[in-house]
């Protein structure tokens, strides 16, 4: 299989890709390209340019920023899941980025890529929802910070417009805060069929689910549960609450209320031990 | 049209290039390097592994343009002259292969991982093999091989 013909452009810089991006009809963005590119092969995706931002510099990082961990768009799932600072101060990226694909897919896969997608079954997007993690975008009006809860907005729909570009992804310190992700799949390399995200906060716990609806979703009713003095057995038959699951080949939805619910349990049962 | 300078095996090519050309119908089709087999076609499979600077990818999930001004490993670049690879050596000397489809990619991606993790236990080889998929199934011999490449006991 072979993508249609397109146009084919390296920026040198982020500017420049904004730039690029304005100027060209119909370009998009290619980071690691292990969404992009197959779907373009399937001939799902026709970008009229391709835009490559994976050869600037300086955008493959992770660092202490303030109290929190700063990691660069461009930063592949191979790196953030070894990152030392990562597995130190917010363990469950690292852990997540490493459950992702299988090796070949996290040596070219990019966190920014994974998150500007806006796929549903992706689980880094689930985790930086329930961590409140800050997403930082740059287009022609300059530099803005979105909260994750206002940017996964649709089935590969994101608040990112067309000549924005993803350049930095902030997380929180964790301290001792337990914390769980855990992704039931078919197969080693598969997409979760159902995700669950879980860290303990003030006594209770947030709780982030994947693959339950047509964006990542927080679980509020089992959050709400944990904070009203529920155990974690009893919260966790709440978290298919306001989730509205598809069936497809992985498995039905009322298979995933009923996966959520047994996940979420031991996401939570982990987390409030740690 | 693009130009590309990409080094395959130690030797530098300089090429014309379509920008949608895969990285593994460029080394197939305009190389002739025809050691890297396309099993699924759908980045599942990994037969299509080669190195990238030394790291494992599925080059049917390459461009080629993407490969400009960077290193490529292939099946055929392995062997020091007449002499195999350790993990070629391995992978003879274990069964590790019955129709040899997968074989390639599976060596390439064992070599990639070993670097990251010299002395793996056998539970972290078979995890490592997640996107190497043997339609043989002989995955007992191929464990055993990367184990043996590594100096750790089958
Ligand atoms: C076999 C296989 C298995 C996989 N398994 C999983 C899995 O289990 N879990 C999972 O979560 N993912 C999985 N993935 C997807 C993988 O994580 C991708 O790497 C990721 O979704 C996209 O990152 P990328 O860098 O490859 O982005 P690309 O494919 O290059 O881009 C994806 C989209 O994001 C846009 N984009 C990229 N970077 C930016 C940016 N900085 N700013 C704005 N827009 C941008 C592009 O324009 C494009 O629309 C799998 C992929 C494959 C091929
Ligand atoms: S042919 Fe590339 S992964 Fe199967
Ligand atoms: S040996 Fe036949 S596919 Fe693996």
């Amino acid at each position: 299989m072979i993508p249609a013909e397109f146009e084919y452009e390296v920026a040198g810089s982020v500017d420049e890709a904004i730039e690029l991006l304005g100027s060209r009809e119909d370009a998009k963005l290619l980071a690691g390209g292990h969404s992009l590119i197959p779907a373009m092969k399937l001939r799902i995706a026709r970008p009229g340019t391709l835009v490559d931002i994976g050869r600037i510099a300086g955008l493959s990082y992770v660092r202490e920023d303030g109290d929190g961990i700063a990691i660069g768009a461009l930063t592949r799932h191979q790196d953030v899941a070894t990152s030392e600072l990562l597995r130190e101060h917010c363990g469950i990226v690292a852990h997540t980025a490493g459950e992702i694909g299988d090796p070949q897919v996290r040596h070219r896969g990019t966190i920014g890529g994974s998150v500007s997608h806006g796929d549903p079954a992706s689980d880094l997007p689930g985790v930086l929802l329930t961590l409140d993690a800050e997403l930082v975008a740059t287009g022609p009006g300059g530099e803005r910070r979105i909260a994750a809860a206002d940017f996964f907005t649709g089935v590969f729909e994101t608040a990112l417009g067309p000549q924005d570009v993803l350049t930095e992804i902030r997380v929180p310190s964790l301290g001792g805060a337990g914390w769980a992700y855990l992704k039931f799949s078919r197969r080693a390399q598969d997409w979760a069929t159902v995700g669950v995200a879980a860290v303990a906060s003030n006594g209770g716990a947030k709780v982030g689910l994947v693959s339950m609806g047509a964006t990542p979703l927080r679980a509020s009713a089992v959050e709400q549960a944990l904070a009203s003095g529920a155990d974690a057995a009893a919260a966790a038959e709440h978290a298919d609450e306001g989730a509205e699951p598809s069936s497809d080949v992985a498995g039905s939805a009322d298979y995933r209320r009923h996966l959520v619910r047994v996940l979420t349990r031991r996401a939570l049962e982990q987390a409030l031990s740690g | 049209m693009k130009q590309i300078a990409v080094t395959v095996n130690g030797t530098r090519h300089e090429a014309e290039v379509e920008p949608r050309q895969l990285l593994v119908y460029f080394l197939r089709e305009q190389l002739r390097l025809t050691g890297t087999n396309v099993g699924c076609d759908t980045s599942s499979c990994g037969s299509c592994t080669v190195l990238l600077d030394g790291e494992s990818v599925k080059s049917c999930t390459l461009l080629a343009v993407q490969a400009d001004g960077h290193e490529v490993t292939t099946i055929e670049g392995l062997a020091d002259g007449d002499t195999y690879h350790p993990m070629q050596q391995a992978f003879h000397e274990h069964h590790a292969l019955q129709c040899g489809f997968c074989t390639p990619g599976m060596v390439l991606a064992a070599v990639s991982y070993l670097k990251e993790n010299p002395k793996p236990t056998e539970a972290e080889v078979r995890l490592a093999l997640e996107g190497n998929l043997c339609r043989c199934t002989g995955y007992h011999n191929i464990v055993k091989a990367i184990l043996a490449a590594s100096g750790a006991e089958a």
